[in-house]
């Protein structure tokens, strides 16, 4: 599974790790719909985290379309809920 | 429920999808009927290959006939002079049907001279065609890469298609570095000629010309006190007409700004 952290690159990561992040995954979601910015600070750190430890990062001249994506590092709360509703990501 | 990794790559490829609809490349649909025109011209020379090979047949065909009617003609007079007139009534009856065939042929070997030389000219001027296509789909091209590679940076700055981007960042980094590869190769070029990048090999070459540079600025220093010591000795006078001419300057100064203000 290749993941990208925007702003960063992608990673390669084993799919049996996934069960794992998808835990922290769950977390940052309630915590963005929940508004907790603490909590979402503190996961998405983790999150981010975990995936540099386990995953290995892909070339930068690699083409390969990722699987999962996450935000950046110094995404804010809000920033990833604005992405997140209606529109999503590009308008239009 | 699905976390945050997972919407976002969904929104991701929803998004990609939809614009790789929109973008149906057009150079590839250019590049198709070019592909077509081809085969289209392909064929129609083919045909006029066909139809060539067609009418030499019947040349050939004709030629032989002639002979043989040429021949039966012969035969005739031959046993007409030996008094075989029966012979030679029958050498002149299967030269008039020959004859006839002869005629046949000839008829058809003109509809092919048309057709071919029809043929021919659609040939060329469909090659025509297909030359003035390619150079207009080559434009085409160009101007579509240009307007892409610049919608390219467009998004690569706002940076909101970072997972479409790719392709065309990973095309742009490859150029990049190309150019950059380039780029380098000749600055070094440059750099080493100029002496400003030291090459490695030539160090000691370096420092006997640095040696060299520094006693001729010694040299330059000498030089120049010993002008300034001549000057001050022999040539106050000149020193007070300077003082003067920057006093003057100094002094018109504050008139002109008070000028600009009043304006």
């Amino acid at each position: 599974m290749i993941v990208r952290i925007m702003g960063e690159g992608q990673v390669r990561l084993d799919d049996g790790h996934l069960t794992e992040l998808n835990k922290l995954d769950d977390e940052l979601l309630a915590e963005v719909e929940g508004g907790d910015e603490a909590g979402f600070r503190r996961t998405l750190a983790a999150l981010l985290d975990a995936v540099h430890r386990l995953g290995a990062p892909l070339p930068d001249d690699a083409l390969e379309p990722s699987g999962l994506i996450l935000p950046s590092p110094d995404a804010t709360l809000a920033e990833v809920r604005d992405m997140l509703d209606g529109d999503g990501l590009i308008p239009g | 429920m699905s976390g945050v990794m997972k919407r976002m790559g969904m929104i991701f490829r929803a998004k990609a999808n939809k614009a790789l609809d929109r973008a149906e490349d057009p150079r590839e649909t250019l590049d198709y009927s070019y592909q077509k025109q081809l085969e289209l011209l392909q064929k129609v020379r083919r045909g006029v290959a066909d139809v060539a090979t067609s009418r030499k047949r019947l040349e050939l065909q004709l030629n032989q006939l002639q002979g043989q009617s040429t021949k039966l003609e012969d035969q005739g007079r031959k046993a007409l002079a030996l008094g075989r007139e029966d012979l030679a009534r029958e050498a002149l009856s299967r030269r008039a049907a020959l004859q006839q065939q002869v005629t046949d042929l000839e008829t058809q070997h003109q509809t092919l001279q048309g057709e071919e030389e029809k043929l021919t000219l659609a040939a060329q001027r469909l090659q025509a065609k297909v030359d003035a296509f390619r150079t207009k789909k080559e434009t085409i091209k160009a101007t579509y890469t240009a307007a892409q590679a610049q919608t390219r940076i467009g998004e690569a700055f706002s940076g909101i298609s970072e997972e479409m981007g790719d392709v065309g960042m990973a095309i742009q980094r490859a150029e990049d570095k190309t150019a950059q590869l380039q780029a380098r190769a000749g600055a070094i070029d440059e750099l080493l000629a100029s002496g400003a990048l030291d090459d490695q090999s030539g160090l000691a070459k370096d420092d006997i010309q640095s040696e060299l540079d520094r006693l001729s600025g010694g040299t330059d220093v000498e030089l120049e006190l010993q002008r300034m010591k001549a000057e001050l000795a022999g040539g106050s006078s000149q020193q007070a007409i300077e003082g003067g001419t920057g006093q003057g300057q100094t002094g018109s100064q504050p008139q002109d700004t008070p000028r600009f203000d009043k304006q």
